[in-house]
């Protein structure tokens, strides 16, 4: 039944060609849209390289202090991290490193704006970063306070060319750093390993970031594996009630929460720092919203679209009826030709959709992008075909199934 | 094997009632080939759309093979059209974006029979109206008396024991229509399907067992 039903969804579509050329071209635009989107999230949140961990890393991000009649939410600071964040049970390795900060380096008479990051030699472990030349800081570097620097290929080639870049000094905000290694960019999309320029947190003038309860630093947590997140999450939510607010007049609680990337968007997009559970399901549903409310206007033109086309074959309809057909394999006939066509129109977003994201990458509007189809984006795009499918047909298909046959027969359907 | 007594079927609109048929009390037996004549709108194709359950009675009750059908669901209502009946119309009703062999196919869909069994069986019910040639053309590639025996053949692939045409020879030319009329006495003959048949065609009728006359809804003659 089933391939006698896709030959006449298949002869359908091609004897109505206007039809389905307008209804192609809309479930393509339409589904193109939404696998870009997909695309740029998945690059956000998925797991690419250096972030090879990306199942069992923990972050902490923001801490909020809070107080009778004051409250802050800021990053991380190093102290907060540096005295409570380490030696977690289930943790394998702690990393810091700041956030991004833009900067400037004058070099070779010309100004380059660049991102730099200061991190702890951990951060080279915790993150793989594919290098290029050289080797990442280490302990010692870090220990010594060094000035040195890891660039990425882009920022390399911007400030020395074809030149060797190693053992060289580059200037950034005043201060030389030596150059150690260049990595391969990453996309600024990866808010963790993206930078331009990465030197060790020790080479700050100013030291006293490092007694900070809050300031600009996020912390990795690197887990034996998932299951040991409850482990840390509560450990570490037992040492920050053990702290010691009395250097901080107003405050008198502080809350943080290592989870993972996904969970820390959601708890920053949705305020809900004071919330001890990892609430990540609110940004799942507020995306499936916005993927809904996006789907909403294609499908209800779909939807008219079907149900013209659909009525138009009443007498069909009817015989089926007549020879035995039940609504529901009538229903399940109905839906099947629309996802047929929901398909092909999310087989040419797919194709149109490399081409997009190589567009976007080369637009220079997200630095370093590296969009790009996946397993995850592909299987995306097919789900959404398929859903868009069932959604935009099931009501001309329940419509039609209530058809009576004789009216049906008559071609009376409307 | 079809029993209908005191059908009265009524359309109602918002405004007025129009009674399609009244007072019908029929029986036809199991091997019987009975025409059923009368004026246009008389009521005669809503008779066999009642014994074809393609739509119910507003008063009285229909048996079909001994069995009441008021009480059946919609599942139920479809198992014995795809099961018991099978129908034949005026204007064919094959489904023009399917190849003949898949038009004939097409109350086979719904039982439960492997790819090959419901080709081998449409083969057969193609063979038997002369077509095996056409199999995989389409219906606007043939001639309209073509298209009535693809439709004779689509009725007799599910092998039903009660064959109702409606018109069957009405759009097509006398040669055509005995054509037609052969398969269908043919059948009656020799498988011992049950046929009603609706016609405005004394010759055609003259072929069945025995002609009901219907006039204004009523049966008036027998």
């Amino acid at each position: 039944m089933l391939k006698s039903h896709l030959r006449l969804a298949l002869a359908v579509l091609q004897r109505r060609k206007v039809f389905t050329a307008i209804s192609l071209f809309g479930i393509a635009l339409t589904l193109l849209v939404l696998i870009v989107a997909g695309a740029l999230l998945d690059n956000v949140f998925g797991a690419f390289p250096p972030e090879v961990h990306h199942d069992r890393t923990l972050l902490i991000f923001n801490v909020r202090m809070e107080g009778k009649n004051a409250q802050s939410t800021s990053p991380a600071g190093f102290g907060l991290l540096d005295r409570y964040a380490r030696d977690l049970p289930g943790v394998e390795r702690m990393a810091i490193t700041s956030t991004m900060r833009e900067a400037f380096s004058y070099q070779g008479g010309q100004k380059h704006r660049l991102y730099m990051k200061r991190t702890d030699a951990e951060y080279w472990r915790v993150l793989q970063f594919e290098f290029l030349e050289g080797a990442p800081f280490a302990e010692a570097e870090v220990e010594a306070g060094s000035r040195v620097a890891v660039l990425n290929r882009s920022t390399r080639e911007r400030i020395f060319g074809d030149a060797p870049a190693l053992g060289r000094d580059v200037e950034v905000d005043g201060v030389n750093y030596r150059v150690m290694g260049v990595v391969a960019d990453v996309s600024m999309l990866r808010a963790l390993p993206f930078s331009d320029v990465w030197v060790p947190h020790s080479a700050a003038k100013d030291q006293a970031y490092r007694k900070e309860l809050g300031g600009d630093f996020w912390g990795l947590l690197l887990a034996r594996d998932a299951a040991a997140f409850p482990q840390i999450q509560a450990e570490f939510r037992s040492r920050l009630q053990r702290i010691d607010l009395s250097a901080e007049p107003g405050f008198e609680r502080i809350l943080a929460l290592p989870e993972t990337l996904f969970a820390s968007t959601s708890r920053m997009l949705f305020d809900t720092h004071d919330e001890a559970e990892s609430r990540p399901e609110r940004l799942v549903g507020v995306l499936g919203l916005l993927t809904l409310l996006f789907l909403g206007l294609p499908t209800i033109n779909l939807v008219n679209l079907s149900v013209s086309r659909i009525l138009e074959r009443a007498p069909e309809i009817g015989v089926r009826k007549a020879f035995g057909a039940s609504a529901l394999s009538l229903v399940g006939q109905f839906v099947l030709e629309n996802v047929v066509l929901t398909l092909l129109g999310g087989a040419l977003a797919l194709l149109a959709a490399p081409l997009v994201l190589a567009a976007i990458n080369h637009s220079g509007l997200i630095p370093y992008a590296q969009l790009g189809l996946n397993l995850r984006t592909f299987g995306l795009g097919l789900g959404l075909a398929v859903f868009f499918g069932v959604l935009s047909g099931a009501y001309p298909a329940w419509r039609l199934a209530r058809l009576h046959p004789v009216q049906a027969l008559k071609g009376a359907a409307r | 094997m079809i029993r209908l007594a005191n059908v009265e079927k009524v359309y109602r609109t918002d405004r007025i009632e129009t009674v399609a048929l009244s007072q019908i009390d029929l029986t036809v037996a199991a091997g019987e080939f009975v025409a059923v004549m009368g004026p246009s709108g008389c009521g005669k194709s809503t008779l066999l759309n009642l014994i074809g359950l393609l739509d119910a009675p507003s008063s009285g009750t229909i048996e079909l093979a001994g069995k009441p059908v008021a009480s059946y669901r919609d599942r139920e209502v479809s198992r014995l059209r795809n099961q018991t009946i099978g129908f034949v119309f005026q204007t064919f009703h094959l489904i023009p974006d399917l190849r003949v062999l898949d038009n004939v196919e097409l109350p086979l869909l719904y039982r439960k029979m492997s790819g090959a069994e419901r080709r081998a069986r449409a083969t057969r019910a193609l063979e038997r109206v002369g077509l095996s040639s056409r199999l995989q053309h389409f219906p606007s590639q043939l001639s309209g008396g073509q298209q009535q025996r693809v439709a004779i053949a689509r009725a007799m692939a599910g092998e039903p024991r009660i064959l109702l045409a409606d018109e069957p020879t009405g759009n097509l030319d006398s040669q055509m229509g005995d054509e037609v009329m052969g398969l269908l006495e043919d059948l009656n003959q020799k498988e011992g399907t049950t046929i009603v048949m609706v016609t405005h065609d004394q010759r055609q009728a003259d072929k069945a067992h025995r002609t009901i006359r219907i006039f204004d809804g009523r049966q008036v003659a027998c």
